[in-house]
């Protein structure tokens, strides 16, 4: 049987439903300043592919991926990042605490930072993060638990 | 997180600029209410009276491509000239229109229809036969009242055969209203 598959929404719809998450997560990644340009070059790269869109499923992650991209480009640009607002909300049970996190001022590798970003700030799937990272759910799966060792051992 | 309003203005603008909008919308205040003018790169495809933008934006999206977003700058020659058809110091709109969305019949009736000069009316039997198809009044009629960009496209000064006002999409009032305002609904004997 064949099952309708909703088309994605008027760009408008997305836009709205999207953009305080976008700007949350570029500011975690890239800071307040710097968040806004990528924010700005994150919906350009989506207006740009949405047309191509055949469903309307995972735009939230699809969207944070185009956003992780965006940041990680900016931050091969331009270095050192400043780290500090990783991770600010808490946790559910069995994640790293984000109180334990959020409180470290060390700098992870950009990979790892976004990785451990999408994984505990967002909620993403590894497969999303795979994407968005260019690499794979495995590999996504093993950054963000390199990060997570990482900030572990400078606490 | 809230999007500050410079930051998503900067964003609604890039969007215009960039070329990659299949439609650009906005509000727009007037004496007969909000109206929703939306355009194409191509010229303006959308005055409509449902000042909903979520349910326009739907149709617009259905009809012409989901990038729809609401920006401001394409939509402001549009705006002005809207703001000075109502303060009665333009009669004839500069603007490019894009029927592309359009079935034939219905395309040939509305650009019929843009010849209507300002402050003159015709009936729906009169542009049934200017575009050929004498008799076909009431499909002219269903075409006038699907017109996807009123005022622009001047419906509102179609009239029935005995010169009463009929129907309007935007209802009888707004019909009147904008009749009144180019002088031609005064000369009718109704």
């Amino acid at each position: 049987m064949m099952t309708a598959v909703a088309t994605p929404p008027p760009f408008e719809r997305f836009y709205l439903d999207t953009r305080a998450d976008v700007l949350a997560c570029l500011r975690r990644m890239l800071g307040r300043t710097e968040a806004e340009d990528a924010f700005q070059e994150t919906f350009l790269r989506a207006l740009r592919a949405y047309g191509d869109l055949e469903h309307a499923r995972h735009l939230r992650a699809w969207v944070l991926t185009i956003a992780t991209r965006v940041a990680l480009d900016e931050r091969r640009r331009r270095r050192p990042v400043p780290v500090a607002e990783i991770v600010e909300r808490a946790a559910p049970d069995g994640r790293p605490a984000y109180a334990e996190l959020a409180d470290l001022a060390g700098s992870l590798p950009p990979t790892e930072r976004a990785a451990v970003v999408l994984r505990y700030g967002y909620d993403l799937a590894y497969d999303d993060i795979g994407t968005a990272l260019g690499s794979s759910a495995e590999a996504a799966r093993q950054a963000a638990s390199a990060g997570v060792r990482r900030l572990r051992r400078t606490t | 997180v809230t999007v500050p309003a410079d930051l998503d203005r900067r964003f609604r603008d890039a969007a215009a600029a960039s070329g990659l909008l299949d439609v650009a919308f906005d509000l727009h205040d007037s004496p007969v209410g909000p109206l929703l003018v939306a355009a194409t790169p191509r010229g303006l495809c959308r005055i409509g009276f449902d000042p909903e933008p979520e349910r326009e934006a739907e149709r617009l999206a259905h009809d012409l491509g989901a990038r729809v977003l609401r920006s401001p700058n394409p939509l402001a020659p549009a705006r002005r000239q809207l703001d000075e058809y109502f303060e009665s110091s333009r009669r004839d709109f500069d603007l490019p229109v894009d029927l592309a969305g359009v079935a034939a019949f219905q395309r040939a009736v509305l650009e019929e229809l843009r010849l209507v000069p300002y402050g003159a009316t015709a009936t729906y039997g009169e542009l049934a036969t200017r575009i050929g198809r004498p008799g076909a009044s009431r499909a002219v009629g269903g075409a006038l009242n699907r017109n996807p960009v009123a005022i622009v496209v001047p419906c509102h000064r179609i009239v029935g055969a005995s010169g009463s006002l009929t129907g309007y999409a935007g209802g009888l009032e707004r019909k009147r209203t904008l009749l009144d305002l180019e002088g031609g609904y005064a000369q009718l004997d109704v």
